[in-house]
C-alpha cells in the first residue's frame, strides 16, 4: 500500500547545523495495518511523515502509494490520498469557517472543486450532522459555529472527522493527543481507534505514549537517529510490554523524553 | 447639504467597487496588496483611451477591468512563482505601473473625455437625471452586481478554498488545494474589481489622472474599518461585503463634512492614515488594558 525505498533526508547541508533526519529509512505497509511509531525528541517520527505528505521532499529515495511513485508529487496532489492530524489542535482546521464549512472542505479532499456548486447541500449537511453525531461531543448541534469557539479536544476531534470523512488510503497521526488533558487523550485516542477499525484505515500514528503504543495497532516501529530500528508486528507486539520498550529505548543515542517514561 | 451628501454617496459606491476587491485580498486571502493605487489609475487610464477611440463604453468598462486584472495577475505571478514577499511584490508592480499608466494616457498626466459618450451619460439620458447623480446609479448598480456576485462565489466548493487558503493555507493545502493557484486567482479577482472602479471613476469626473489612484489603498482599508465599526457583529459574508460599500459611503460623507469645516480633500490622506492606524492598533490597545486591569485586580 505504501512503500518506501532509501529515503533520505539531511537538513541544513553544509552549514554548522547540518543534521541527517532521515537515513536509509525502509518501511513497507500493507493495507489495513494500524501502526504506532515511538522514538526519543528529534528521532525523524514527523519528517518520516513529512516526506510522505509531501510537506518535506527527500533527499533521495522512493515513495510510492498503491504502486504510484509520488516522490515528485507536491503537496496538493498527494491529498488524494493521504489524511493527516498534527499535534497543535490549530493546524487542523480553518478557525474563522464554520464546523459544517471545516467538513465540507474536507469531504473534497484531492477532488476538483467546482465554481458552480454549493459547498454544503441538505444532503451534506445531514451527512455531516451523523458524523458530528457519532463523535458524542454535541458538535451536531452547533455545526453553524466557528471552529474558534471551540475547546482543544473538539477541534482534535473535528479534524480526526475531517481526515477520515473521505475514507484516506493512508492516515498520518503526528502526536495528535499529546497537546490535550489526559482525560480529552484517552477520548479522542479511542474515537480514533473507533474509526480505524470500522473503516479498515492504513495508519501511521505517533506517539510519545508508550503504554498506546503498545496497546494500539497491530504493528509498531521505533525510529533513533533518523532510522527505524525496531519493527514488531502481530503476537510479538501483542506481548510487548512497556519495560521492553524502555530496555530498547536505553541502547538507543537519544533518551527518551519524561513524557514517554510516564506513558 | 442634501446635495453634497448625495454626491458623497455617489463617490462612495463607485469607490465601493475598489474597497470590495480590497476586501477579497486583505480580508478574505490575507495578503497585502499593494497593487491598488496602480491598478486603480490603469483601469481609469484604459478607459479614457478606450472610449476616446469610441469603443462602446460598456465595453470598455470590461476592457479597464481586464487590464484591472492583468496588474493583479503579475503581482500575484512575482508573490507565488518568484516568491516576493507580497507586499513588495505589490509595490513593485505599483511602481512599474507608474511608467506604464503615463504611456497609456500618451505622456499626459492627465486626458478629459469631456465629450465621450459613457455609461454615465446614457443612464442620464434615459432617466433625465443629472450627470453625478446618473453617476450615483452606476455606481449603485455595479456595486450590488458585485456583491451579489463575490457573495455567490464564496459559497461555492471553489470559493470555500479561497477563503480557506487565507485563514489556514497549510491545512487547505494538506486537503489537495494548490495554494498558489488560488492566491493567484484572488489577486487577479480583486484588481479587477480594482480597475472597473477606477474606470467609473473616469466616467464620473470626465476624465483620467496619472495620479488618480494615490492613496487609495489607505481610502479602502479606511473604509473596511468605518464598514466594520457598524458590522461587526455579522459573520455573514453577503453583510461583510455590503459593509464595505457602506464604510466607504461613510468615508466620503466624513470627508465632505471635513471640507465642510475648513480642511483641504489632500487632509484627507492623514485623516485616512489616522483610522487606519487607530482601527489596527485597538486590539494592542485593548490587550494592554485588559492585561493592566487584570494586574489591578491581582495585586
Ligand atoms: N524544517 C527543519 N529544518 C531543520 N531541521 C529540522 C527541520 N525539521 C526537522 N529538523 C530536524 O530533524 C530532526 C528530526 O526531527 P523530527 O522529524 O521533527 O523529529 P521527531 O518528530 O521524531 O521528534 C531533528 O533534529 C530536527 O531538529
Ligand atoms: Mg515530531
Amino acid at each position: 500500500m505504501l512503500k518506501i525505498t532509501n529515503v533520505y533526508k539531511t537538513f541544513n547541508v553544509g552549514t554548522i547545523n547540518e543534521k541527517r533526519a532521515l537515513e536509509d529509512v525502509n518501511l513497507t505497509l500493507n493495507d489495513g495495518d494500524f501502526v504506532t511509531v515511538i522514538g526519543g525528541n528529534g528521532a525523524g517520527k514527523s519528517t518520516l511523515q513529512n516526506v510522505i505528505s509531501g510537506a518535506t521532499t527527500p533527499d533521495s529515495g522512493k515513495i510510492e502509494i498503491n504502486g504510484i511513485d509520488i516522490t515528485k508529487f507536491p503537496e496538493h496532489k498527494r491529498a488524494k490520498y493521504i489524511g493527516r492530524v498534527f499535534q497543535d489542535p490549530m493546524l487542523g482546521t480553518a478557525s474563522d469557517m464554520w464546523i459544517e464549512e471545516n467538513l465540507a472542505l474536507a469531504y473534497k479532499r484531492g477532488e476538483n472543486r467546482s465554481p458552480f456548486r454549493w459547498m454544503i447541500s441538505n444532503d451534506k449537511e445531514n451527512q455531516f450532522k451523523m458524523s458530528l453525531a457519532k463523535l458524542g461531543l454535541g458538535l451536531e448541534d452547533r455545526m453553524k459555529s466557528k471552529v474558534k469557539l471551540l475547546s482543544g479536544g473538539q477541534r482534535q476531534a473535528i479534524t480526526l472527522l475531517m481526515a477520515t470523512i473521505k475514507k484516506p488510503d493512508l492516515l498520518m497521526l503526528d502526536e495528535h493527543t499529546a497537546a490535550l488533558d489526559p482525560k480529552t487523550a484517552s477520548l479522542v485516542l479511542n474515537l480514533t481507534n473507533e474509526i480505524i477499525e470500522l473503516d479498515k484505515i492504513t495508519t501511521l500514528m505517533i506517539t510519545h505514549n508508550m503504554r498506546d503504543a503498545i496497546n494500539y495497532g497491530n504493528r509498531l516501529i521505533m525510529m533513533d537517529q533518523g532510522k527505524i530500528i525496531y519493527d514488531v508486528s502481530g503476537d510479538e507486539k501483542k506481548k510487548l510490554t512497556v519495560e521492553d520498550l524502555l530496555k530498547k529505548f536505553n541502547q538507543t543515542k537519544d533518551a527518551p523524553s519524561d513524557a514517554m517514561i510516564l506513558g | 447639504m442634501l446635495g453634497s451628501l448625495l454626491g458623497a454617496i455617489g463617490q462612495g459606491v463607485i469607490w465601493g467597487v475598489m474597497v470590495l476587491g480590497i476586501f477579497i485580498t486583505y480580508k478574505i486571502l490575507n495578503v497585502s496588496d499593494l497593487t491598488v493605487d496602480g491598478s486603480f489609475a490603469t483601469g481609469g487610464a484604459v478607459f479614457a483611451v478606450t472610449a476616446l477611440a469610441n469603443i462602446d463604453p460598456t465595453i470598455c468598462l470590461i476592457i479597464a477591468m481586464m487590464a484591472g486584472g492583468v496588474c493583479g495577475f503579475i503581482t500575484g505571478l512575482l508573490h507565488t512563482k518568484c516568491k516576493i514577499p507580497a507586499i513588495l511584490a505589490g509595490i513593485l508592480t505599483q511602481l512599474g505601473l507608474y511608467s506604464i499608466n503615463l504611456r497609456i494616457l500618451g505622456d499626459k498626466a492627465n486626458v478629459s473625455i469631456a465629450n465621450i459618450d459613457t455609461n454615465i451619460t446614457f443612464l442620464a439620458h434615459l432617466t433625465n437625471l443629472p450627470h453625478s447623480r446618473a453617476g450615483m446609479l452606476l455606481g449603485i448598480i455595479v456595486s450590488i452586481i458585485c456583491i451579489i456576485f463575490l457573495y455567490s462565489l464564496l459559497g461555492t466548493e471553489f470559493g470555500a478554498s479561497i477563503r480557506a487558503t487565507g485563514n489556514n493555507e497549510k491545512m487547505i493545502r494538506a486537503l489537495g488545494v494548490n495554494t498558489d493557484n488560488i492566491k493567484l486567482f484572488g489577486i487577479t479577482l480583486s484588481n479587477m474589481l480594482i480597475g472597473l472602479s477606477g474606470a467609473m471613476l473616469v466616467e464620473m469626473n470626465k476624465y483620467a489622472d496619472v495620479g488618480m489612484g494615490k492613496g487609495a489603498i489607505v481610502y479602502g482599508l479606511a473604509s473596511i474599518v468605518i464598514g466594520e465599526v457598524f458590522f461587526r457583529r455579522f459573520s455573514n459574508f453577503g453583510i461583510r461585503l455590503f459593509s464595505s460599500v457602506f464604510g466607504c459611503i461613510l468615508f466620503f460623507i466624513i470627508r465632505a463634512i471635513v471640507i465642510r469645516l475648513g480642511l483641504k480633500a489632500n487632509d484627507m490622506q492623514l485623516i485616512s492614515a489616522i483610522i487606519v492606524v487607530i482601527a489596527l492598533a485597538m486590539p494592542i490597545f485593548k490587550e494592554n488594558m485588559a492585561m493592566r486591569n487584570r494586574g489591578a485586580s491581582n495585586a
